[in-house]
């Protein structure tokens, strides 16, 4: 019955940094790293008793269609695994990063309301309440993405707030329309009441939602908000939001809606499909013709999250469990790649690729680790971005669809280009820099390090034997829509 | 039905004010009257015809009431747009000190 | 009471009368809350605009050495601990977040509904230092106009 502590101990170390912090953030430091540890430990300790079972947890002991219940099943573990190592990271990262920019405490108690609001969404079981913690996560992001305080900071900040409100509206809009037809908001109850209302709600609401939750996802073309907030952000929140928040608001959200309430409909899997084809190839595309090196990585991210929509979009086993196992991926290797742009901006002051020369004697952590994540996100073999990309690709060659597995190939290529113009400019150059001082710290070294280690060891997830105790529950829970009502409702 | 397509006349409204107007204050009320269209469109969801506001009173005998919940969720949607409005209004104000300007065709630093 | 600052004499006179029974009406509210209409957020915004209503009136200097900024700003944080520790303490009755563990008492009376009047008026601290304290903090941004960037 640990549930609701992942919604208390982060909301409760927000206020409790509000209160005793002075003017210093060591205590705000270390109360957010030990709340981001138990939230951690909590995941995997609920990962190891309770993964293959649905807890269902009442908030004040109300039934389901009065009270709000939060819900607990494989495919929530494996978000809550993902968000506790992100935001673990990102915060040994932040401890001597945010004093490059200011040594105030708000910064870590934005942070831990962004983990409420991520968390709330992954374990709530209610339509609504789903809306409002999404917007816990995205006020604190919006003040988080202006942090640094320059003018490019605030206008990215202002336009990504602007299309999170039209967003947000469109789904409330989406929330209000499934309300009415079904009289109830828990999720469960909605799946239930789902298969006797009309198909023309269903394809209206779905339409809706599809707006509002792919603009959160930044699919393509709803993506315009994600390369200007994602580069603008400090390094720490950048890997946070590409690795961790794009999947949790936009993929997860779609995963309950479009797989565990509307019982994945054909129409809807086919524009998944091809969104999920358009934005691998146009963000390839764009990645390759940027010099910013934050923002050639927020392109990367939404061909990246194409990636996971065509998985989804298949909808065979085989499909949703290379898009399972491709969240997991992208949250290691890209949240990596933006530590390493942080700790060259850092260093050399600059996220430039043509100002930037021969940093690989000078970090050669930094150096060395981006060097894997490059490998691993375009896919290398032993690398765990390459067994993803593989599933998903076999998996639209299985379901008929090898024009579609081709174009993601190419996309593979496209990332490979890109990731091999930072490597060659950024790191491997003939250019020579002025800076002869690396000033990565020690924990920044450690969150790299950790990461890069994942991304080899996060292809041992795939292996048979250990893949049926973590991801093929979680394909089970995404493709077999009635058992989670049943669960939830107690049958 | 011409209620609802009222209400969503003023969505659209909102959202045209989004697309085209320069000035970031206007875009701030533009997206506050989206809001209010999506507000005013849970309130109808809710209503039913001669039925009387949601709250029990001593002595009064139960009547059909009008659906309580939507008016929670309303409540709930206004607190949150009043946190958003007043982050945009001050990132619009730092925008300003940054630019001195409110014309968003003048603020060009992000390249795309 | 005598600087130049903020309005003239007949809005300061009239507010030093209303801004009292304008909080008054604000803690009935909020203290009927499971009652009536209303409840901690409409009661908190109404106390809000009346703190609001002295810093238009007398402007902010004034109402800075009135009123302690930087132990509102503690107040509104440990109000929303509070919200949370009652919630805690519910779980760590009968293992349910927000249990209401209080005696529900009867029907239409003030004291009744056990946590419930409790968390109005924290929710009501928290919602009336919040919406003050983002008024101020905007006000006080300076807007000076002319040289270019």
């Amino acid at each position: 019955m640990i549930l609701p502590l992942f919604i208390i101990i982060p909301l409760l170390s927000a206020f409790l940094i509000a209160i005793v912090s002075g003017k210093k953030d060591n205590f705000a430091n270390g109360l957010s790293i030990i709340s981001a540890l138990l939230l951690l430990f909590g995941a995997i300790y609920n990962f190891i008793t309770q993964n293959q079972e649905v807890i269902v947890y009442k908030i004040g002991n109300w039934d389901a269609p009065i009270g709000i219940n939060l819900v607990q099943d494989s495919l929530t573990i494996f978000m809550l695994i993902i968000v506790g190592l992100i935001s673990l990271t990102s915060l040994i990262y932040s401890r001597q990063y945010i004093r490059y920019i200011s040594t105030n405490w708000k910064y870590y108690s934005l942070f831990m309301f962004l983990i409420t609001g991520m968390n709330g969404v992954i374990i709530t079981g209610d339509l609504f309440n789903l809306f409002v913690f999404m917007e816990i996560a995205l006020l604190s992001t919006y003040a988080l993405v202006a942090y640094g305080g320059k003018a490019e900071e605030f206008e990215a900040s202002f336009k990504y707030a602007i299309m999170g409100i039209v967003s947000s509206t469109f789904i409330l809009v989406g929330i209000a329309i499934t309300y009415s037809a079904t009289s109830t908001l828990t999720l469960a109850k909605i799946a239930e009441q789902i298969p006797h209302i009309n198909t023309k709600i269903v394809y209206l609401v779905g339409g809706i939602f599809l707006m509002g939750f792919g603009l959160k996802a930044a699919i393509i073309p709803f993506h315009t908000w994600l390369p200007d907030a994602h580069s603008s952000a400090p390094a720490p929140i950048s890997a946070m939001l590409s690795g961790v928040m794009i999947k949790v608001l936009g993929i997860y959200a779609i995963i309950r809606i479009f797989y565990n309430i509307f019982g994945a409909p054909e129409f809807f899997l086919n524009i998944f499909m091809i969104l999920g084809v358009i934005s691998i190839l146009i963000a390839g595309f764009l990645a390759i013709t940027q010099w910013d090196m934050k923002r050639l990585l927020a392109y990367s991210s939404i061909s990246q999250i194409g990636y996971i929509l065509l998985g989804l979009g298949i909808g065979s086993t085989l499909g949703i469990l290379g898009a399972v196992f491709h969240i997991f991926n992208h949250a290691i290797f890209k949240s990596l790649l933006f530590y390493n742009a942080g700790s060259v901006e850092m260093t050399t002051g600059t996220r430039d690729l043509k100002k930037m020369g021969n940093l690989k004697k000078l970090m050669p952590v930094t150096s060395k680790t981006s060097m894997i994540a490059s490998l691993a996100i375009s896919g290398i073999p032993p690398f765990n971005g390459f067994f993803s990309k593989l599933i998903i690709i076999i998996a639209a060659i299985q379901s008929g669809h090898p024009i579609l597995a081709a174009l993601a190939v190419i996309g593979s290529i496209q990332t490979l280009a890109a990731l091999l113009k930072v490597q060659r400019f950024g790191f491997h150059s003939e250019n020579k820099t002025e800076v002869t001082e690396n000033k990565t710290s020690f924990g920044m070294k450690f969150a790299m390090i950790t990461l890069a280690f994942l991304c080899f060891a996060g292809a041992i997830l795939i292996i048979p034997g250990i893949r049926e105790v973590t991801l093929d529950p979680i394909v089970e829970v995404i493709k077999n829509n009635g058992e989670y009502m049943n669960m939830v409702l107690g049958r | 039905m011409i209620l609802y397509l009222l209400c969503f006349t003023l969505l659209l409204v909102g959202l045209y004010g989004i697309l085209t107007k320069r000035d970031l204050i206007k875009i701030i009320l533009s997206a506050s009257i989206m809001g209010y269209a999506t507000n005013l469109l849970l309130i109808l969801f809710a209503y039913r015809n001669g039925s009387i506001f949601p709250i029990l009173r001593k002595g009064v005998e139960t009547m059909p009431m009008v659906d309580p919940l939507p008016q929670a969720l309303v409540l709930t949607s206004i607190v949150i747009e009043l946190g958003t409005t007043a982050l945009l209004v001050a990132l619009a104000l730092k925008l300003f000190q940054k630019y001195k300007t409110y014309d968003i065709t003048k603020i060009r630093k992000l390249s795309g | 009471m005598d600087n130049k600052s903020g309005m003239t004499i007949i809005v300061k006179t009239i507010t030093r009368i209303t801004v009292p029974i304008i909080i008054l009406y604000g803690c009935y509210i909020i203290f009927h809350g499971h009652l009536t209409p209303g409840g901690g957020f409409a009661g908190g915004v109404i106390i809000a605009l009346a703190l609001l209503n002295v810093m238009i009136a007398f402007g902010r200097e004034f109402t800075n050495n009135w009123l302690n900024i930087n132990f509102l700003e503690k107040l509104e944080s440990i109000s929303a601990t509070l919200f949370l520790i009652l919630g805690i303490l519910g779980f760590l009755i009968s293992s349910v977040f927000l249990f209401n563990f209080l005696s529900h008492g009867e029907l239409f009376r003030l004291l009744s509904a056990g946590t419930i009047p409790v968390l109005n008026i924290i929710i009501g601290i928290k919602v009336a230092m919040s919406l003050f304290l983002v008024v101020w903090v905007l006000a006080g941004l300076k807007l000076d106009k002319g040289e270019e960037l």
